[in-house]
């Protein structure tokens, strides 16, 4: 078996795997009762199906400075969550403590 | 298989469109602030993630850079989300607006 087909084929499994993550996140998002179950949903289902659809393409990356750019927007979009989630969460807070 | 290769990234980027689309669609039916900005954050990822895999299925580098200035667009527009309403409440809703 060839290193290509190999590579492949890991794209194949590892794009399915985020596109299913993503379904996973949309569905907390639909069924989920409240505005916080539903960031729960939305930050980490999403950023890891993200990780693993990036993860996928590396191998086809043409170029190590192709590959290194896939790389920078998976750390960038896991630094933006990661901050986002607690503004978010802090704002809907400060929305359910206020009379 | 090199050649289904393209196809299924295709697949997949549609795939995540269509699942991001109804994530969006629901959140953006909540009257909470807070709730809207999750779906501007869910257009960050989803749409990074499609970008990537279209990019990779069309031998498009330049999409990466697309997906990078999107992610970035969304950590900034949370910051600017979360200090606007600081001190009045994540709420901005118009009273009519609110559940």
């Amino acid at each position: 078996m060839s290193m290509g087909l190999l590579a492949d084929i890991a794209t194949i499994v590892l794009v399915s795997a985020g596109a299913l993550l993503f379904l996973a996140g949309a569905l907390g998002l639909l069924r989920f009762p409240d505005s916080l179950s539903r960031l729960h949903a939305i930050s980490k289902a999403d950023n890891l199906g993200l990780g693993l659809i990036v993860l996928g393409l590396m191998p086809q990356a043409g170029s190590i400075a192709g590959g290194l750019k896939l790389v920078c927007v998976w750390l960038l979009a896991q630094l933006s969550a990661a901050t986002a989630s607690q503004l978010l969460a802090r704002a809907l807070q400060r929305d359910r403590t206020r009379p | 298989m090199a050649d289904a290769l393209p196809a299924v990234l295709s697949g997949a980027a549609l795939f995540i469109l269509v699942v991001t689309a109804i994530a969006l669609w629901r959140v953006l039916r909540s009257g909470i602030a807070a709730e809207r900005m999750m779906a501007v954050q869910l257009l960050g990822t989803g749409g990074a993630a499609v970008l990537l895999l279209i990019g990779a299925a069309t031998a498009a580098a330049a999409a990466s850079d697309v997906a990078l200035l999107l992610t970035l667009f969304a950590a900034f527009s949370c910051v600017a989300f979360a200090l606007g309403s600081d001190g009045e409440g994540g709420d901005r809703a118009s009273p009519e607006d609110r559940p």
